[in-house]
């Protein structure tokens, strides 16, 4: 299995059209998207794009339709070339690389999952999950003994000859992330993978990505329009407006402390019972006298604390971190509170 | 005033077109006998296939074509049709120029693939190219064929070469557009799949834009059939043997019924031809459909 790795986004600057490397002075001195398009008739997709996103982590990148998503997750494994800026894997950057360098960097350090799936529809279930492994020149044998495993993995064991048009949507992006694991690269990624299926197929495939983390371990980058999906999946989240990351940091941080009315407005109908953690609203230990009889890890959440305090009767948990050191308290009052948005 | 059209002077334009002529000629003498050496190949390749078909009995080119017929189908109405029409060609005596037509269609038809192909694929991955290539093609399909004729003529002289030439020139364009037709309108995701897997051009090529873009290239080998078949009657004139020669002897002696017969027989070799090819079309792409079940 290969070991995660981190991937870190510098000054990334992608202006469409043919003189963008003309404009991006420009923009960095205040230029908008649409001051751009109306006067040189270029695009802005990015701007200034400065992301960390460390090995083993998944990345959310978020935003409406337009924001530069795709453009941005293109960049990584440069389906699209920049105007400008360095994307650094592994201390090399994939903007210097030449074609042969970035056809083998393709082949084992990234794998892509597509929104639309992207499967070669004359091919079988099979021959689409291994088609990674032929384009490295695996002969036969050992590429069907590796799509095998990933196609069970996936649960589609006794599809494998069928061809994708006999699959149902969800079914065919089993197919695509069977194909992107059967590579194992370090890097998956994955632009709006699941907003073609329906939300409970969408749910369940969020399950299989998660309980397939816990075991293989990759850097994922993971763009949705979705916050629910963005807070279930995201160990971090980034979100971009007109081609700008306008906050980055966990699920917690942007729904407690949006950045702006932009991001305010998107967070606004979360249920942030369910994200919010107990540590980070919880108070210092010992305002008030009585010792909690009951205790809760710091990584839960207040919905789930809430409802330890509902089933015990009680009104005060104590909080304790990893260790069981106990860190904090918390009050039916103050969770419900924040989960409810008041405070 | 107006009654006549301006001209060129008549003196002016006579030398023109002499010093045209002149000049081809002039090519044609110093390199003609190299550019026929050139397509000795070919030539070879065109007596050995028509020999292969004349001689071979005729019970066993039935059974070959109704087995083509069978695995290009799957249906037992599509050989029964086949078979009959070969035999109800062959009772009407016209088996041996039968057989040297579709010797000639067959070789026309793989040089035009042979040669389309790469141009088709070259087309589709250059707009410049594209805007070069389609008004020569453009002009290629207006053209009265009998007007390039002349100077295949001129360079080759009369005989199967010149005619496999024309009817080449005549039957590719379809070949070519169709080609780039068919690669440029390859899903965009499934080629940025392929691109992100690591493929390399080739494997681009033959996996992913070559295999999706074949029923619109079967369409085009479709028509190319078609119309290399329609020119069989017109190369005949430089001497390509086949159906198209009585039908020319029938044009210019009256004989109604003999160019009809020959004329009947092109259509049927047509339609078989037509058929056989559309159903196996189909047959590979069923799959293709892309539509969820
Ligand atoms: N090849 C291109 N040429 C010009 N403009 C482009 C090109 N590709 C993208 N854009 C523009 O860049 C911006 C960002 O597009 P992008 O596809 O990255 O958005 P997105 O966030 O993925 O949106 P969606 O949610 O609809 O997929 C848009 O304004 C789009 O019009
Ligand atoms: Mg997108």
């Amino acid at each position: 299995m290969s070991e995660p790795i981190g991937i870190e986004i510098r000054n990334l600057y992608k202006i469409f059209g043919p003189r963008g490397a003309d404009y991006v002075d420009a923009v960095n001195r205040g230029m908008t998207k649409q001051e751009l398009n109306d006067r040189y008739r270029h695009v802005l997709g990015l701007r200034d794009i400065n992301i960390d996103i460390p090995a083993g982590a998944i990345q959310v990148v978020m935003g409406l339709s337009g924001s530069g998503k795709s453009t941005l997750i293109r960049h990584i494994n440069r389906l699209i070339d920049p105007t400008s800026g360095q994307i650094l894997i592994e201390g090399q950057d994939v903007v210097g690389m030449t074609p042969q360098v970035l056809r083998e960097f393709r082949r084992h350090k990234t794998a892509m999952v597509f929104q639309k799936f992207g499967l070669l529809p004359h091919r079988t279930v099979i021959e689409n999950v291994g088609y990674g492994l032929e384009v490295q020149g695996v002969d036969h044998a050992a590429r069907d003994k590796v799509s095998m495993r990933w196609i069970e993995r996936v649960g589609l064991l006794g599809f494998e000859t069928k061809y994708p048009s006999q699959l149902s949507g969800g079914m065919q992006q089993r197919v695509g992330l069977a194909r992107a694991l059967a590579n194992d690269a370090p890097i998956l990624l994955m632009d709006e993978a699941y907003s073609a299926l329906d939300p409970l197929i969408r749910y369940d495939m969020q399950t299989v990505l998660l309980d397939l983390q816990k075991e293989v371990r990759k850097t994922i980058v993971f763009i949705t329009h979705d916050l629910d999906e963005a807070l279930r999946i995201g160990d971090r989240i980034a979100l971009l407006r007109d081609g700008q990351v306008i906050q980055q940091g966990t699920g917690q941080d942007i729904v407690l402390n949006p950045a702006d009315d932009y991001v305010a407005n998107f967070v606004q109908h979360v249920d942030r019972g369910k994200v919010v953690q107990v540590g980070s609203v919880m108070e210092p230990l010992g305002i008030n006298g009585t010792a909690p009889a009951m205790m809760v890890k710091s990584d839960a959440t207040l919905t789930d604390a809430v409802r330890q305090m509902m089933a015990k009767g009680v009104h005060f948990l104590e909080v304790q971190d990893k260790g069981g050191k106990p860190v904090g308290r918390l009050s039916l009052e103050r969770a419900i509170s924040v989960a409810a948005g008041a405070a | 005033m107006f009654d006549e059209f301006p001209q060129i002077d008549n003196g002016l334009l006579r030398d023109l077109k002499r010093a045209i002529d002149e000049g081809f000629r002039a090519f044609t003498r110093s390199y003609g006998d190299a550019i026929e050496t050139m397509f000795d190949p070919l030539r070879h390749f065109l007596n050995w296939s028509e020999k292969l078909l004349t001689g071979t009995p005729w019970p066993i080119i039935i059974l070959i074509a109704a087995g083509l017929a069978w695995f290009a189908s799957r249906s037992a109405r599509m050989v029964i049709g086949c078979v009959a029409t070969l035999c109800l060609i062959g009772a009407f005596g016209m088996w041996d120029d039968m057989m040297k037509t579709i010797s000639m269609i067959l070789t026309s038809t793989l040089m035009a693939i042979a040669v389309g192909l790469p141009i088709g694929v070259l087309m589709s991955r250059s707009d410049r190219v594209q805007a070069v290539v389609n008004p020569v093609l453009d002009v290629m399909q207006t053209m009265p064929p009998f007007v390039y004729l002349i100077p295949v003529v001129m360079l080759l002289g009369i005989g199967k070469v010149p005619g496999l030439i024309a009817v080449v020139i005549y039957a590719i364009p379809p070949m070519i557009r169709l080609t780039n037709l068919g690669i440029r309108q390859v899903d965009g995701e499934v080629l940025e799949a392929a691109d992100a897997f690591g493929s390399s051009r080739w494997q681009r090529l033959v996996k992913a834009e070559l295999p999706l873009a074949l029923p619109t290239i079967m369409a085009g080998i479709n028509q190319t059939i078609m119309m290399a078949l329609a020119m069989v009657v017109i190369a005949s004139m430089i001497g390509v043997q086949g159906l198209g020669q009585p039908v020319l002897q029938a044009i210019s002696n009256q004989y109604f019924t003999l160019g009809l017969f020959n004329g009947l027989a092109i259509v049927g070799i047509a339609i078989v031809f037509d058929r056989v090819s559309q159903a196996w079309g189909r047959r590979i792409q069923k799959h293709r459909g892309g539509h969820h079940v």
